[in-house]
Parts: structure tokens; sequence; C-alpha cells
């Protein structure tokens, strides 16, 4: 059963992200992909990481791809969708992404699971997902966690820079 | 085992049970059961706020259909039905068509894990409180698709002010809630209404008070009501997103608002008024209030978070949208920071 469950959003990613490259309104690429984000997020519920399906949603769905569709709305659309889908270069692009393919189908024999963790799926159902995931987050990874949350502050400094620039002048 | 307590989908996967039948018709007549009692709500809701909004401007509100325009709900929604169905002619199609039903799709999804009373759930799941700020996020496409495909300069610019409105309000909302999940030590509804119950105060309104206050102007936001009506601005943009809607999907717009308002209202009752419970001391000095179901406080919680939606509405003029920015991200959001650092502060201290 779960394989079934699994296959199907294992297929469904994937046709739905065929439909995100492929489409020829950037609006409807933006729906295909909530959709996509959904069928992660179900993934995420699969591996009982409730948390990080709802913050799948929270952050993807609701944040990022809104700011998408935000952007996108302001294109002239009518323009857009006169321009030739794929650029001149994509026999080069199926080159590069089939040995991709290739190289990651290779590397497929080398998984195995490997020793179970302090974390093991009972356990993390007994303490809820949300609580497992902060107390190892803060704990064991802190360093990590910081170092990513510093990131994203040069990121958004970046950005205010930038705008600030734009103004004076 | 609760048979609710994890995610839908692993309760499934148990091999060889008959059971899962049985569960699936006992949710089935529970979403039944939730939807029209809501359902019925929303509609009079609407009834409710032109009373209340009638009698505080000195008017009588609805009087003609029915008894003191009892009926007023039946009859908008048979007009509603009937009218007939418009689409702009350089509108996309789909989107267009789908756009209400996104909106009104990711309203109704929240009612699954509101506790109406102890351990009344459609779902009670371990991160209902994450799930609820993931589906009102949600909302905001439906506001954004409808204004972009209905090819109309008023619903474009709606849908524009919606999107970056409900953006930023999200953030102040979700934090303002933190407070609470810190101090119910769970993202789980039931067991932050059992926490509270437990908690000296009875309601985590006091402690939670800046949360609260928060809470509630980012809610408005969110839902989109008076003061921060904006992307529907009658007076600058005709109707906002759904101008160029009519009958039957206008009237899912109009359902998807009044049950994201309900749905608030509930949030309100179970975080900080305490659910179906009521404070011990007050038990303790009417002690036949205890035979009272707890299903009937939830819902005067609610009747009384919706009340002050039209009492905010019919007091306080619309902001500008400057100013409805400068409130989101300069007040609200470092206001929501204190709290969070405030509440875990006293919890570390207490314990």
């Amino acid at each position: 059963m779960v394989e079934i469950i699994f296959g199907y959003f294992a297929i469904t990613i994937l046709i739905i992200s065929l439909l995100v490259v492929t489409s020829r309104n950037p609006v409807h690429s933006v729906l295909w992909m909530l959709l996509l984000f959904f069928h992660v997020a179900g993934i995420y519920l699969l591996l009982n990481a409730e948390f990080l399906a709802a913050t799948q949603i929270i952050v993807y769905a609701g944040a990022i791809l809104v700011l998408f569709l935000f952007t996108i709305m302001l294109l002239d659309l009518r323009e857009e969708m006169q321009i030739q889908r794929f650029t001149r270069g994509w026999p080069a692009g199926l080159l590069i992404s089939t040995g991709v393919l290739i190289v990651l189908i290779t590397g497929l024999k080398g998984f195995k699971t490997t020793f179970v963790g302090q974390w093991d799926i009972k356990e993390i159902e007994e303490a809820t997902h949300t609580k497992a995931l902060g107390k190892v987050l803060f704990t064991e990874y802190l360093l990590p966690f910081e170092i990513a949350s510093l990131v994203l502050l040069i990121a958004i400094l970046g950005a205010v820079v930038l705008a600030k620039k734009k103004l004076k002048t | 085992m609760n048979i609710f307590e994890y995610s839908i989908f692993e309760y499934f996967l148990k091999p060889g049970s008959f059971d899962v039948l049985v569960n699936i018709i006992i949710i089935l007549v529970k979403i039944a059961i939730v939807l029209g009692v809501v359902m019925f709500h929303v509609a009079y809701a609407t009834y409710f706020e032109r009373k209340t909004i009638g009698r505080m401007q000195v008017r009588m509100g609805p009087m003609e259909v029915g008894p003191h325009g009892l009926l007023q709900p039946i009859a908008d929604m048979l007009k509603l039905f009937f009218k007939e169905d418009i689409i702009p002619e350089k509108a996309d199609k789909t989107i267009f068509y789908i756009a209400p039903i996104v909106s009104l799709m990711a309203a109704m999804s929240s009612l699954a894990v509101i506790p109406f009373y102890k351990d009344f759930a459609v779902a009670n799941i371990n991160i209902g409180l994450l799930f609820i700020l993931a589906m009102s996020s949600l909302g905001s496409y439906g506001i954004i698709l409808s204004g972009w495909s209905s090819d109309s300069k008023y619903a474009f610019l709606g849908g524009l002010r919606s999107s970056a409105q409900v953006l930023s309000y999200e953030i102040a909302m979700a934090l303002s809630l933190v407070g609470v999940m810190m101090m119910a030590g769970s993202l789980n509804m039931n067991e932050i209404v059992k926490a509270q119950a437990e908690y000296p105060t009875g309601l985590y309104l006091i402690p939670q008070i800046i949360g609260f206050f928060v809470f509630v102007v980012a809610a408005l936001a969110e839902t989109n009501r008076t003061p921060f009506d904006l992307p529907e601005a009658e007076s600058e943009l005709v109707a906002g997103y759904f101008v160029e809607y009519s009958g039957m999907r206008f009237a899912l717009f109009y359902v998807a608002e009044y049950v994201g308002m309900i749905i608030m209202g509930c949030l309100a009752a179970t975080c900080y008024f305490g659910g179906w419970t009521i404070p011990w001391y007050i038990i303790k000095i009417l002690p036949f209030l205890k035979y009272v179901p707890g299903v009937v406080w939830f819902t005067l919680k609610v009747y009384f978070v919706v009340f002050c939606y039209y009492w905010i509405r019919a007091t306080v003029p619309r902001y500008r949208y400057d100013q409805l920015m400068s409130i989101g991200w300069k007040l609200l959001i470092p206001l929501a920071l204190a709290n969070i650092a405030i509440t875990g502060i006293i919890k570390v201290m207490v314990k």
C-alpha cells in the first residue's frame, strides 16, 4: 500500500514538473508548481515528517510561490506567449541532463540502509515530529542552523541595499 | 491508540484492518456535520452582520423577508443561484473557473482540524495549528488568480494589493500564535485547549494579551475585512478582485470570506479563549455551569469574535495602503517577536 501511494506521488510529481516547464502561459506554470508542492508535501507525510509537510506548504506554496505569481502577473503575458519556449541550446541541455540521469542511476546501486540512529520512526512518532526536529536542530545542528539563518540575513540585507541605491538616484 | 492521532495516510496504511471502512464512514459523517453546521452559520452570519451594522447605524437592517427578515439569507441565496453567470471575453477561462473554488477550498479545509468540543475534530492531527496557517496562506491564491484572470484593471489591482497584504500579515499571525504554541508545548489543537484548561488563568488571553492583539489585527487583514479591506475597497476599486464575477461564482467568494471569518473566530476561541472549556474559577463560583456542553461555550466564543468583526467594521474607517503595510511590518511583527521573547524568558524562569 505504501508503495502504491509513493508510486502515485512520484509519477505525478514527474508529470507535473514536466507540465511546469512546458506550459506556454507562465501563470499556468506557477499553478502546476503549486500542485507539485502539494505532492511533495504528501511525500513528506509518507515519511512521517508532518512538520516538514506543513512548512513546505506555508513557506513554498504560501509565500515564495505567491511572490512568483506576483512578479509574473506584472509581465506582459501577450508578448511573453509569443516567445519561443525553448532556447536554441536545448540539445546541449538534453545531453547534460541525460548524463546526470545516467550518473544518478549508476549511483543508485551504492544506496544501502545504514544503522538506525537515535531517532527512529517509533521514537519520532512518540515525541511528535515537530518536537524531534526542534530538539535535533537546536542542539546537535545548532551551528549549521545559525549559519543558514546568517546566509538568509545577508540575502535580505543585500536586497535592501540594492533597493535603497535605486531610490536615491 | 486514537485513530486520528497521526496523518490520515498513515492510518490507511495499517494492513488488513476492516475498521478502515468504518472509519472512513465516521470521517464522512463528521465532515457532513461540520460542513452543514458551518454553512448554516455562514448563511446567518450575513444576516447577523446586516442586523448588527444596521443597529449600530440606527437602522433596522433587513426586515422584509420573513419575521424580522429572518429568511433574508435564503432569498439572497436563491437570487445568487439563479443569476446569469457572466464571463469576460478575454478572461483566462480555466483560471477564472477555478479561482473561486481554490478560495473556498482553502477556507473550508481549515475546518478539518478545529476541535469543536472534546476530541471532536474531523482530523485530530499533531500539526493542527500549522495546517490552519498553511491553508489560510493558500487563500490568497484564489484572490490573486481571480484578479489576474478576469482581465480587468480593478480586479487586477485588488489581486495585487491582496497578495502583498496577505503575505505580510501572515508572518505577524504565525508569530503571534508561536506564543500560544510555546505555552501549550504542542501544535495539536486539542492539546492546546487541554493545556489551557490546566493553566492557572484558564485561558491564554491574559498571559498572551500582546499575542492576542497582534492575532486579532492580523486576522482582520488576512480575511480582508474592514479596516483592512483594501483588496475590495469599493470607493477605489469598485469591488476589487471579484468585480467581474457574478451569480454562483461570486457567491463562492462570499462564502469563502465568511468561512474564513468563522475559522479565525474558531482559532481565537481555541488558542486564546480556552476552546470548549471555561476557566475553573467560573465553575467554582457558578457550579451549575459545568453541565453546559462544551460545544455551547465554543460557539458562544466564536459568535463573540465574529460580533467583534462586525463591531470593528461599523466603527473604524479604512486604512491607507502604506499605513496598512507599516502597521504590519513596523508594529505587529516587532510586537509578536517581543511576545515570543517574553514568553520564552518567563517560561524558562518559571521552570
